[in-house]
This record gives C-alpha cells, structure tokens and sequence, in this order.
C-alpha cells in the first residue's frame, strides 16, 4: 500500500481502490479592508472591534465592492492562468446562522470571476497538472465561540465580511503527497501575488476537501464525501486518509457511499457525518439586488497583467538556466518567495553552487531548528555571502566555516570579523605546513613504516595529526599534497 | 394671512427667505395642527421638541441659500434617521434607534429641513392600504375609516391633513403614487437610481425607490431635486447630470407625443376612471399634445412578476431581522427556537406571506419556474417601454384602478388589494419615473389620480406634463377637517 507516490491505492481483499481527491480551498485576500465595507481585517484583535454597520447588517446598510480585492482575485486568476470572466455576478447565499449577520452570505454562484486554470506540481516522478474549475469571491461569516461561557454562545464580527477566496479543483489529486504539493504551489503563488499571505494558523488559508474511491481501472468517479473546513495539511491528509479507508469498507462490506458533508475530528482521527444530501441546506442563491454585475473591460485586465511579478514556475525555469541549479534545487529554492529572494540576494554576490548548499543545508536547518521563517534568520543574506566568498577565496576551509556559521547565528556577525579575531584564517604557507608535517612524521616512525609497507589508509591519520596540530586551521588541499609527497 | 399649514412648500421657502415668517413659526404651527390630530394616526414616532429646539437655533443664524431654510417636514419611517427612532411600522424594530441617516434624509437636513416626526407605513412598506402596519391604520383625512393608501399611508394622510407641509415616501410597487391617488395629492416615483438607498430600511432593492409627497408639482419639483443625488454608498446609485427641476418646470407641453396603452383600459374599471383619463387626454390635446395609441404588451404579467420578484428579494432582506443583533427578540429553548419565536412574534401576518412567497419561488426546483421565468418576464416588460418611447416622450394613465377603500375592506382578500397596484407595478419593474397628480374625483367624492410615467432619468419631461394637466384641472381636495374636534 502506498499513499504517498503517484497514486494512492488501498488493497481490500485482493481489491486496488483507486482515491481521488478535490480541494476547495478558501483563501483569505490579503486586504486591509473587508470585501464590501472599509473595516480593518487586522488578525487579532479585539472582538468586535472591526466591524461597520455593514458588516452587522444594520436596517438600510449596503454592499460597495471593495476594488483592491477585485484586483487581488485577477491577479490570482492571471497566477492560476485562468480565464478571467469578464461577467461576474454576485449571489445571496442564504441561511440563518447567529455569526451571519445579513442572514446570507455574498458569494459568487453561476457567474464566478475566474473560470478554469491550473497547477503544475512538481512531484519526484515529474510535473503533474492539476486543473481549476473556477475561482470565486465570498464574505467570511464571523465566529462563534461556544467555549467561552457556559451558557451562551458568543459572536465575534471582526471576520465577517472578509474577503476570501474560493478555489476549486478538478478530482485530480491522487494521494496525500499530491494534496500537500498542491495545497503548498498554491500557497507559493499567492504569496508570490502577495494575494494571500497563506497563514494556516491564522485561518488564512482552510480546506474543503472532496474524497471519492473507485476499483482501480473503473472510469467512472465514485460517490464523493465533502470534509469540511479542515485548516492544516496534516489534518487534510489524515481526513483523506480516514474517509478514504472508511469508504473502501463500507463497499467492501457491501454497502455504498451516500453523498453527504462530513467533519473532522482531529482529536479522534475520524470523519463523522455532518448532514446527509437529503438534509443539505437549500441556499436560495439568487443574484444580490444590491450589487451590479461586475464588468471588466481587457484595459483593466492587461494593466493588472503587467504588474504580475516571476511567478515560481518561471523563476524555476530561470535559475535551471541561469544558475545550472539542478530542478530538484530549483523547486527548493522557489517554493517561497522570500527563500528565493535570500538566495538571489547571496549568489548575487558569491559563488551560486556554494550559496545553494549552504541555503538548502546549514540555514534551512537553523530555520527548522528555531522553527522560524527565512524572513526571520538570524544570519543575513549580506553575512552568508561573505561567508562563502571566505570559502572561496581559500581563506578558511569548509570545515572551520561551519564553526564560523555557529558564532554568526548570534546575532548576524560579520564573518570576517569572525575569522580575525578568533584567528581562524587558513594556515595555506607551504613552509609553515611543512613543519608541522615533519612534526608529525618524526613523531610517529612506525606508522610511517606501516604506511609505506602498504597499508594505504593510514594517511587519513597524518591528515588528521596535522589538522590537529594546526588547531584545524591547515589548508587541507595543501597539507594533502605536501604529505604525499613526504611519505611517498 | 391665511393659515401657515395652508401654505404649499414653496410658499413657505418664500416666505422664510422673505422673513414674514419664521422656522419656529412654521415648525410650532405644522406640530400644533399634528398634535390636533392623533386621531388620523399619521405618526409613528413625534420629534417635536427637538425640531422646535432646531427651528430656533435656525432663526438665530438663518441661512436663507438653503432650498429649504428651517422648514419642517415629517418623512415616512423606513428612512433611517440618527438617534431617532425608526421602526419601518414593524415590532421587529419597535425600539431601534439608528446611529446614522439615510442618504435622502441627510440631503434634506443639509438643505435646512428640520424633522418633525416619523410617519406611520406598512410593516416593511408591504401593504397598499396602511393596515399591515404594526402601529395600527391610518386614516385618510378624506372620510373617515377611509384607508390613506399605502404603504406610505402615514405620509399621505399627514399630507393631505397638513401636518407636513411636503413628505417623502417610498415607492416599490406604487407605494408612492397610490397613496397620493387616494388623498388628492401629489407622489413621484423617480427613476431607478436616482435616489440613494443608502439607510432605507429595505423592502425589494431592485425596485425600492424614495420619492416626494407633496401639495402640488411645484412642491414636488423642489424636493425631488433636493433628494436625488449619486451616492457612492449605494452600488445601485446612477451618476447622472440632475437637472434644476424647479427652475425648468415649464407647463409648454406643444409637440409631446403621449402614449396611451390600451392594455391599461382594464376589465371591470369604474366609469369614473375612465372619465378621468378621457379628461387627461382632452387636456393634453388641448394644450398641443399629441395623443398616441400605444401597446404594452406584457402588462397582464407584471403583477405576478411583482409578487414573485418583490417577495424573492425580501425574504432575503428581512433575514437580518432574527433577533441576534438589534431589534426585537424572544426568549427560546435555543438558537433556532429563538429565530421562530423572534420572527413568528415580530412580523406581522403580510410581512409573513411574503417571506414564505419569497422562499418557496427561490427554493431549488421552483427557482426556475418562478423566479428566473419573473426575470425573463421582468426584461420583457422593460422592453415594452422601450419599444412604446421610440413612438412617444410620456404615457399617461390612470394611477389606480380604483379610489380609496374602506379600512377592513380589502384586508382578507390579499389579491384584491394586490390589484390595486396594477397600474404602478410596471413602472418600478421597467425602473421607471412615474408621477401621479390628483385629477378629479369620484362620486363618493373620493380623490382620483392620473399617472405620468417618463423614459429613465427624464423626470424633467413628466414633471412638466403633469404641471401643464394640474393648471388644467385645477383639482381641489375637499377636506373638512372632520377629525379635529
């Protein structure tokens, strides 16, 4: 059983069950204003601190289209190359619930903004295209909090209102690497559009996601199950997993899916049913007399085009070229915009296959370590240049730039300072090394013998009493040729 | 001098500005007469010792550029108004007092005009008769236990009594012009767009529109120019040059061509009616206007189109009345329970029907056959008019089919009093202008209305047209002041 490569089969009973899989995902547009009134849309504030009369739903309040988010969700469009609809309309969604003020959601039914597009991922097998069905714009509702008092329910509107985006894939994932490749491209290009910051933690970014099995080799797609609001790629992929499993035995023990809505409970690793296709809520959508249809003319739609920055893809295919970066380093140093800004920042001015390394090695595992974003590192782009240029120029080996890397994590020391005042400059004077490797040989005549009567792999261990001896600072190049030639 | 609350709106501006009479005097003078008159039951809300604390204030520093120099008006109350209780005739908003002001009422207080009160309506402007109204009926100061129209019934009444010398109401399906029919007055239903919806308590948005209520043409050229205005707040809002209606008003109505549809003679209309049209056309002719067969076909569907498409809409804008945030709300079990006993209690029975019409013509499986086919229909009804304005400039017909009724008459037969608005639904289905004119009077002696309805933001033309038919006419309403004892 694999769920993790091209395709995610789960075995019953000398049974392949094939799992497809859809995202909806609702991506929140970065905004400073909400979509249809000018309330802040500042991630923790106080509650019900961001909300206008509008977003309350007071008697005689109205919807006005907030133009930035409009602009965000085409430039999103423009990042998915997706046909952008020209013809947008805005619908009432409606159902009663205590943090949806209006007693409808403002959301796009039958006339989204952007029509179908797609994704590459790049998966260790090679690209795979996942295709869009649609992006639309909606409110967010605002948040119920059941925990609070025991007695009530309280309502926080600092969320309602606020624009997201909906994103709706094609059943074209087949396993849990597909889905957090996916769901990570997305999250890359929308930063890189600066359309959405992609803060799960936040909410800024939440899932609604479709599982479907079918018998390996069958065309047609099984009954789907909708998983609802899941807001983390773990969570995601252990929903599939459950839902997955859950629905294989429910055919296998003979039954057959019902189409319904799900939850899941990440406590208990388990979907639970929310409400069946028969209880589904009839949302009344109807297009919202209050709004106009939204008409872009290609002017407004080439003006944004121009303002679209590299987006991954390209700047992959860019470095591949410029840099001879392997693809496998390139999609690393890609998938967040700021990663690939530091590495342009750092191979701007040093050697591009050492910057690579020590990028993707020693900084990536200081990040992990601190659990901090590149944004954040400790040690500057400026720094790690200088750093490499060190390596290159020969004045201090790979090894003590390693100690080096140590002392400049606290607090973006300059690396040459480093190597001045501690003295850790590369002994690489011939004459110098030659001592020390008279040294060591005069010291240790039976290893000399040994070595010269054959036994080849004793010259590590003279390396290794020269570096020592040169308090690890010997020009290892050099030592290895001067030794050579000493002992042979 | 003749009394003050006999003046017309005009008269008064000219009179402030001339200084034979001042705000306080006016303002004292229209609260007086209106505190004799509870008995018509115009008033929701009474706002008299601020507006007479206003009225001085102005006269200390009068500013004599304004249209409407300290002059006191009541306006209906689905407008919301700052720090003054608006409740839309409903209990759902029995208490609430809004923190802002609507578009059109802020337009009028930043010309000077000072309010006296909030005017009694049909609960969420549904009604034609004013007896949905949780504040109980209005009477029209015509006859006793006469209904004034509706919904803007409180606006008509008060009107035509002379407790506001001009009032504003709102028009989604005639709700302007009826009631101005049944009280020999004067009701402009403007264009779509033309004025802001900002802070009306919604009713149907595609089709709610404000206007102005007023003695005569004049009164109504003044004030529809003060309340149209494009409003940014309002996505429905049409920016367009508006023009000085007032100045402009001109009864020279030589070489309009006048349309006149058949499809409005309809089946089972009272002689008088059509006696009051036969005297709108002799006056047109008369006066150099030329009368023109015209047809709109799709007329027999607006009214259906008209309950499918309001109610749709309103059963979506009244869902913010649940009793969570503002407003009325009942105790219960639970969330759900509440929103049943909250709603159940706090909108009357018409508020009910619509809601239940309006769900069921959106629920899945009758969208299509409901509400999408009203859509289609709506479109072809528009496209009616705008075949008929190739051939003319105006349509003149009557404004109802019928004068004013008995209060309790129609009130269980929703359909008949769904008729009365058959003459005017058309117009906000097309989004159109419609002016209604007093024009005569039926043997109960009851008044009649001719309706003027224009191309889309001509309101200029209709104005005209129905000054040239009220010099004509010369209509005059025969009120006894029987309420006041």
């Amino acid at each position: 059983m694999s769920k993790n490569n091209g395709e995610y089969l789960i075995t019953r009973n000398d049974n392949k069950y094939e799992v497809i899989i859809g995202l909806e995902v609702h991506a929140q547009v970065l905004s400073e204003s909400k979509l249809f009134s000018a309330s802040s849309t500042k991630f923790g504030s106080e509650p019900n601190t961001q909300v206008s009369l509008v977003d309350a739903a007071f008697p005689g309040m109205l919807p006005v289209i907030n133009e930035h988010c409009i602009k965000q969700a085409i430039k999103t469009g423009i990042g998915l190359k997706a046909k952008i609809n020209k013809r947008s309309i805005f619908d009432r969604k409606n159902y009663f619930y205590a943090d949806l003020p209006q007693g409808y959601q403002i959301s796009q039914y039958k006339n989204p903004i952007i029509g179908e597009g797609s994704i590459t991922l790049d998966m260790p097998n090679g690209e795979k295209n996942i295709r869009i069905e649609r992006l639309h714009l909606e409110q967010d509702a605002g948040k119920s909090i059941h925990d609070i008092d025991p007695q009530n329910t309280l309502v926080d509107l600092n969320r309602s209102g606020v624009a997201l985006m909906e994103i709706v894939s094609k059943p074209d994932l087949r396993s849990l690497d597909e889905v957090n490749a996916y769901i990570k491209k997305l999250r890359s290009i929308m930063r890189y559009l600066g359309t959405c910051d992609g803060n799960m933690q936040e909410g800024s970014l939440r899932a609604d996601v479709n599982v479907s099995v079918r018998k390996k080799g069958d065309k047609k797609l099984g009954t789907r199950c909708e998983i609802k609001n899941v807001n983390s790629i773990k969570f995601m992929q252990m929903a599939i997993d459950f839902e997955a499993n859950r629905q294989v035995d429910v055919i296998e023990e003979g039954g057959s899916i019902d189409q319904e809505t799900r939850l899941f409970d990440t406590k208990k690793n388990e979907t639970r049913s929310m409400r069946s296709k028969e209880d589904a809520h009839d949302y009344r959508y109807f297009p919202d007399p209050d709004l106009l249809p939204l008409e872009l003319n290609d002017n407004y739609i080439d003006k944004i085009k121009k303002d679209i920055p590299e987006l991954p893809d390209e700047k992959k295919k860019r470095f591949i070229e410029k840099f001879k970066l392997s693809p496998y380093e390139a999609n690393i140093l890609v998938s967040d915009i700021e990663i690939s800004k530091y590495f342009e920042d750092v191979s701007k001015n040093s050697d591009v296959k050492l910057a690579t390394n020590w990028i993707t090695g020693e900084l990536f595992a200081l990040l992990n370590e601190q659990n901090i974003e590149i944004t954040e590192s400790p040690i500057s782009s400026k720094n790690l240049s200088k750093l490499i240029n060190l390596i290159k120029d020969g004045t201090i080996s790979g090894k003590i730039a390693k100690s080096v890397f140590e002392i400049m994590r606290d607090g973006d020391k300059d690396p040459i300072t480093i190597v001045e005042e501690k003295g850790l400059k590369q002994q690489s004077d011939p004459k110098e090394l030659e001592n020390i490797i008279n040294k060591v040989i005069s010291e240790n005549p039976e290893n000399v013998e040994a070595y010269k009567s054959g036994k080849d792999r004793l010259f590590g261990f003279f390396v290794g009493q020269v570096m020592k001896n040169s308090g690890g600072k010997a020009n290892p190049k050099l030592v290895n040729e001067i030794l050579k030639k000493k002992l042979n | 001098m003749s009394n003050i609350t006999d003046l017309k709106l005009v008269e008064l501006v000219d009179k402030i500005k001339k200084k034979e009479l001042s705000s306080a005097e006016v303002t004292i003078a229209f609260i007086n007469r209106s505190q004799k008159s509870k008995k018509l039951n115009a008033y929701i809300y009474e706002n008299y010792e601020n507006a007479i604390k206003k009225a001085k204030i102005f006269d200390q520093k009068p500013d004599f550029k304004k249209k409407l120099p300290g002059i006191p008006i009541a306006v209906k109350d689905l407008f919301c108004t700052k720090n003054i209780k608006t409740t839309a005739g409903s209990k759902i908003l029995e208490n609430f007092i809004p923190t802002y002001e609507s578009t059109v009422t802020q337009n009028i207080l930043d010309e000077g005009g000072i309010i006296i009160g909030k005017l009694n309506c049909d609960e969420f402007a549904m009604g034609s008769s004013n007896e949905t109204s949780y504040f109980g009926n209005v009477q029209n100061p015509v006859s006793e236990n006469l209904v004034p129209g509706g919904s803007s019934g409180g606006s008509s009444s008060a009107l035509a009594a002379k407790l506001t010398p001009a009032t504003i109401g709102t028009d989604t399906g005639g709700s302007i012009r009826q009631p101005a029919s049944f009280t020999g007055t004067v009701g402009l239903k403007p264009t779509y767009g033309s004025c802001s919806r900002y802070g009306i308590v919604a009713f149907a948005s595609s089709l709610d529109q404000a206007g102005p209520m007023t003695h005569d043409v004049k009164d109504c050229s003044l004030m529809f120019q003060i309340m149209s205005s494009y409003d940014t707040k309002d996505s429905t809002s049409v920016e367009f040059k508006r023009e000085n209606y007032l100045n402009n008003l001109n009864e020279n109505i030589k070489g309009k061509k006048i349309g006149i549809p058949k499809e409005y003679r309809v089946d089972g209309m009272p002689k008088e009616i059509d006696e009051l049209w036969e005297k709108g056309i002799k006056i047109i002719k008369e006066n150099g206007g030329q009368i023109v067969e015209i047809s709109l076909p799709n007329t027999n569907y607006a009214l259906p189109t008209y309950y499918i498409v309001a109610p749709a809409e309103a059963s979506s804008n009244l869902a913010r009345y649940d009793g969570v945030k503002y407003g009325f709300r009942s105790k219960g079990e639970n969330l759900i329970d509440m929103y049943e006993k909250t709603r159940s209690e706090g909108f009357g029975d018409e508020v009910k029907r619509r809601i239940m019409i309006g769900t069921y013509v959106l629920s899945s499986g009758y969208y299509d056959a409901y509400y999408l086919k009203a859509q289609k229909v709506r479109r072809l009804i528009k496209n009616d008019f705008d075949e008929a304005y190739k051939k003319v400039d105006a349509i003149l017909t009557p404004s109802t089919p019928s004068s004013a009724f008995k209060i309790g008459e129609k009130l269980n037969d929703p359909v008949s009093m769904y008729l009365n608005d058959i003459f005017t639904v058309p117009i906000n289905l097309a989004g159109l202008p419609a002016i209604s004119i007093p024009a005569g009077h039926d043997k109960k002696g009851y008044p009649l209305g001719l309706q003027v309805i224009g191309k889309a933001f001509d309101e200029q033309s209709i104005l005209n047209i129905a000054f040239a038919l009220e010099k004509n006419i010369s209509f005059k309403n025969n009120i006894t002041d029987w309420w006041i004892k």
